[in-house]
Parts: C-alpha cells; structure tokens; sequence
C-alpha cells in the first residue's frame, strides 16, 4: 500500500513529531522504499512458527529476575529535579496541558 | 600500550598509573582534532583516580587488579556518573547521569581508568558515525573515510592507540563493524551476559554493551571483569562467567568451522572475500575441519531487524519529552506543543526516520502484518543457526561487505546504508555472541574483518579460535594516525 504525505503525518503526530514540509517530503519516499523492502518477508509462509518474543536464551528464560523484596534508596528529590528543563518548587514545570 | 604491556611496566616500576592516564589522556587530546574521537575528555577525573590507584599499589603487589591503571574509553551512550551522556544527540546535550552503568563499576572496581566518552552515530542509530550530532569520527587508516559506526568514536581511539580497550554497543554491529572498519578486534557477547543497566536503550531484544581491543586477549580479560549476572538488569542471565583468558589455548584440534557460502555472493567486495577465503584456509591449516552451512533465512535479516529495532527504539525514545532532564525547546504554549517541538529540534534525521518507521509498523492495524510476522522470521533465523550449529561450533563470515566508505558516499541512501549490516544483525536477532577479528589489509590498505558467530554462551571458543588465527596470522600493521611508533 502506498505511503503517502498525510499518512506520515498521522504517524509524525502519533510519535509526537512536529515535522517540517521539508522533512515531510524527504521522509514519504524514505519511508516508503523502506516499507517497500520490509515486505518481502510476505515472500515466507510463518504459520508454523511462534513470534521469539520474551527471552532469546535458554539461560536467561530460566533466570529468576526478581530480586529480593527490600526497599532500597531511591534518587531523591534534589538529584531527580537537578538537571530539569524547568524545576520549581519540587516539581517539574510545563506548559499548561490544554 | 596493550594490557601486558601496561601490567608489566607498572610491575617493573617503569611507569606508574599516573603516568599511564597522562599518555592516553594526551594522545585523545592531540588526535581530537584529526579523529573527533571524544565527546568529553576527563583529564581531571582520570588523573585523580590514577593517583588513587597509585597511593593504593605501593608496597603491596599481590592486590594486582585485573585492568589494573588500563585507561579505557566509554561510548557516550553508557552512563558515567560525573561526565556527560549525550549519547550524539542534541536531545541530551549536557546531560550528565547521577549513577554509573554497571559495567563501569566493574571496570572500575577492577582498577580501569575511564579517560572519556566516545562519538557514535545518535542513539545508536549508523553504521558511519556520520550521524552523530557533533561532528564526525574519522578513521585513523585514512581520515577522508568512516571509521564505521555506530560506536566509531570508541573504535578509533583503539585503533589509533589512545587507550587499549574501549567500550561500545553492539544493536546490529555497532561494535564489530566498526572493529572491521578499523583493524581491531570487536565482541559483541551473548544476550543476557553483559548487564546493560546504564547502557541508554535502543533496541531491548537486540542491544548489548561490546568491547573493542587490540588483540583477542584484553578483550577476554576485559569481558572477564564486566559480565555475569546483575540484579539491575533482569534480562542477565544467571550463567557461570569463566575465565575466557584461560580459554587462549591456541589449540584448533577437533574444532570445526561452519562456512555459509550463500553469504559469500554478490556485493561482497573482492578484496574482503578473499581475506576471508585465506583465513579459512589458516584454519584448515591449523588443523579445523571446514564444513559447509546453511543459513536460508539469513538474507531476510535486514527486513526483520529494521522492523524491530525500530519499533523498540521508537517506544524507548518516547521518554525523551523535554519534562525531566536533557534539552527543552523554548516558548511553547501547551504541552503538547513542547513535546513535539522539543522531540523535532533535538532529534536528528536517522533518529526521526527509525521513530517514523517503528511507529508505523507498531500502529493500530499493522502490528501483525511487521511486528509479529518480523518476530516469527526472527524465530526461523533462530532456527537456522541452531541446525547449523549441530555442524560446527563457529561459523565464519566477512564483518562488513566492503572496507571503510569515504564520508559522505552514502548518506543520501538510508536503505543502502541498512545493508551494510547484511553480516552483523544475524547474531542480535539469535542473541548470540559474534566477534570482528583483523584478517588483513585491502589493496587500498584499509584494513578487513572476519566474523566469528557462536552458540549462545560459546564467547570461550570464539576467543579461542580468534586467539588461534591472531597467533598463526598476527595483524600488526598500525594505522597513519596513532599514538604509537610500530
């Protein structure tokens, strides 16, 4: 199917992109031959085969992740807040949502 | 100076580790300007922390550390508490982490010497360093070329003998390609060996922290000191760590190399084929059985890892809002608008191109036809490697199809730049461990990689068969720019 300016547009506002004309026209054709490539993986029938999603290893499936339940320190207020764009009052600052 | 030579004459007291961080550190500030090797060069921190270690060797030789006073370099996407992590981008332009991965702990408590953090291509993401939101790297074999990418800037500084051993990320080759690129050994290890805690994520399922040394043997010894198990990052596994310098045997007896000779085809470029043809051959000599393998799925693994990394980078670099840390575009009247805004002036071309591509194959109707039907052929490849593993314990390929491009052939062309990686992303699609070893020089006298891919879990024998040809074969031709007479 083909990739079209407004549809790089949908996925721009949906990656929270706020593109240029430019980059809009540059990136539709990119992103298209891209797309375009990727398909031939229709070329291969995968009905028999399970997506490998979760762990790639044998080992690492087996490993129990969780670690003990204890509290530990966290970062704290004043290092969280240190390299903040707009720290005020304990807080990180934004424009106002709406 | 490699490890040895560093051990040795810091126990002949012909050198102190003060005197050894003064050298790398001088060299990464005489070679910057040639190379752009460094982001952020920490003489103050490295001098102060060589002066610890000397005030702690002093009468006592027996507390030896293993890296003890190596000066190392770490690409600028692992965290360093007290120096920056701008990982390329301008996103996180002076950004500086308040922690330190754990490989820098272990390379640290080990008595390494961090000196710097290293250029690479933004978040990651290039096979040429050209992405890199500062300047370029260039390769210390011929400064009109890349040095590779993504962790050039890491690979140079080794190869130009700044620091003997450095430290990069390897997604889809970053840390081998450019090993190839530049004449040295790279490792990318096993899924789950290294902890990535501190690494700044990319691509989850794919991303592991890679080292880069001159020979096989600082690589062994510095994956010795760095791997194992690390609560902090529940994807390591809880696998024995051996001893991989021990592993160094020379011995070639029974081993049996796997050659996939559909990998050998068209746009392999002639000078790499036949380097790597010969060092097939100085394994026959040395006594390996070569066998042929088959890896019929292989040719669809640029498709399948541009799916999938770039539907995990676009979900890890959601978090980079302007909000809590790093750079935040000004005068935006609403949220939203600062998100984007921010998001479109602090991320660059190819980071915009992957977080474009990993949105749309991840949208509302698409998930099925890329993501899941990518992790389906991900499993066939899997699958490959597995029956051709029954064959051989290594398989032999070229790193890269060609030698180190000029800057600029091919960033017009996102798609020709992917199939560089045509030989790398395999071993982080299957998880497993792969390593760029030198194998010689193309007539151009730029220099060419083999790749050695393994079993999960198998870095003992790769280092062994890399250590194996590095002896029968030594690489010892150094780069026009380098810190160091031949």
């Amino acid at each position: 199917m083909p990739i079209t300016e407004s549809d790089i547009e949908k996925i721009a506002a949906l990656a929270q992109l706020e593109l240029t004309d430019d980059e809009r026209r540059a990136l539709t054709p990119q992103i298209a031959s891209i797309v375009a490539y990727v398909e031939q993986l229709n070329e291969l029938d995968t009905s028999a085969a399970e997506p490998a999603l979760g762990g790639l290893t044998d080992e690492g499936a087996r490993t129990d992740a969780a670690r003990e339940d204890a509290p530990l320190p966290s970062l704290g207020q004043t290092l969280a807040l240190d390299q903040a764009p707009d720290p005020a009052a304990g807080h990180f600052r934004v424009p106002k949502v709406l | 100076m490699n490890i040895e030579t560093i051990r040795t004459r810091l126990a002949g007291g012909e050198l102190d580790a003060r005197a050894v961080a003064e050298r790398a550190l001088t060299a990464a500030e005489e070679l910057n300007e040639t190379l752009g090797a460094f982001l952020q060069i920490d003489r103050a921190g490295a001098l102060a922390r060589a002066g610890e270690l000397d005030a702690g060797r002093q009468g006592d030789e027996s507390s030896a550390q293993p890296l003890g006073a190596v000066p190392v370099a770490v690409k600028d996407n692992i965290c360093v508490r007290g120096l920056q992590a701008s990982c390329g981008s301008r996103i996180l332009g002076g950004y500086h982490p308040p922690y330190n991965a754990t490989a820098i702990e272990r390379l640290r408590d080990a008595g390494a010497i961090i000196v710097g953090k290293t250029n690479c291509d933004e978040f990651a993401m290039g096979s040429s360093n050209e992405n890199s939101a500062y300047h370029p790297v260039r390769n210390p074999w011929d400064t009109a070329r890349v040095p590779g990418g993504s962790s050039g800037g890491s690979a140079a500084a080794v190869a130009a003998r700044i620091v003997p051993v450095a430290l990069g990320s390897d997604t889809g080759g970053s840390v081998r390609q450019p090993a190839s690129l530049c004449g040295i050994v790279g490792v990318k290890t096993t899924y789950g060996r290294v902890s990535r805690y501190g690494l700044v994520a990319f691509g989850s399922s794919l991303d592991q922290i890679g080292i880069f040394a001159t020979n096989t043997a600082d690589a062994a010894l510095t994956l010795s000191v760095i791997a194992g198990r690390d609560p902090r990052d529940a994807t390591t596994a809880d696998t024995p760590v051996p001893d991989y310098v021990s592993e160094l045997t020379g011995d070639m007896r029974d081993a049996r190399i796997g050659v996939p000779r559909e990998l050998f085809g068209a746009g392999l470029d002639a000078d790499v084929r036949a380097s790597v043809e010969a060092a097939i051959e100085t394994y026959r000599a040395l006594g390996a059985e070569v066998v042929d393998v088959e890896l019929p799925h292989a040719k669809y693994a640029i498709a399948v890892y541009y799916i999938i990394a770039t539907a995990e980078a676009s979900s890890n670099l959601a978090r980079y809002d302007g909000v809590r840390y790093g750079f935040r575009a000004e005068e935006s009247h609403t949220l939203r608008e600062m998100y984007r805004r921010t998001r479109e002036e602090g991320f660059g071309a190819e980071v915009k191109r992957r977080i474009m591509l990993g949105t749309y194959v991840l949208s509302s109707g698409y998930y099925d036809a890329y993501y899941l039907k990518a992790q389906k052929v991900r499993t066939l490849l899997k699958q490959d490697f597995a029956r051709a593993f029954e064959r051989c314990d290594a398989i032999i390929t070229p790193t890269s199809p060609t030698t180190a491009f000029l800057l600029g052939e091919k960033t017009d062309d996102p798609l020709a730049m992917y199939l560089n990686d045509i030989y790398t992303v395999t071993a982080n699609l299957a998880g497993i461990p792969g390593l760029s070893v030198p194998c010689g020089l193309s007539q151009a006298k730029l220099p060419i990689g083999m790749q050695l891919l393994g079993p999960h879990w198998s870095e003992p024998t790769l280092f062994r068969f890399a250590h194996a040809y590095e002896q029968a074969q030594p690489f010892d031709a150094r780069p026009p720019v380098s810190a160091e007479e031949q």
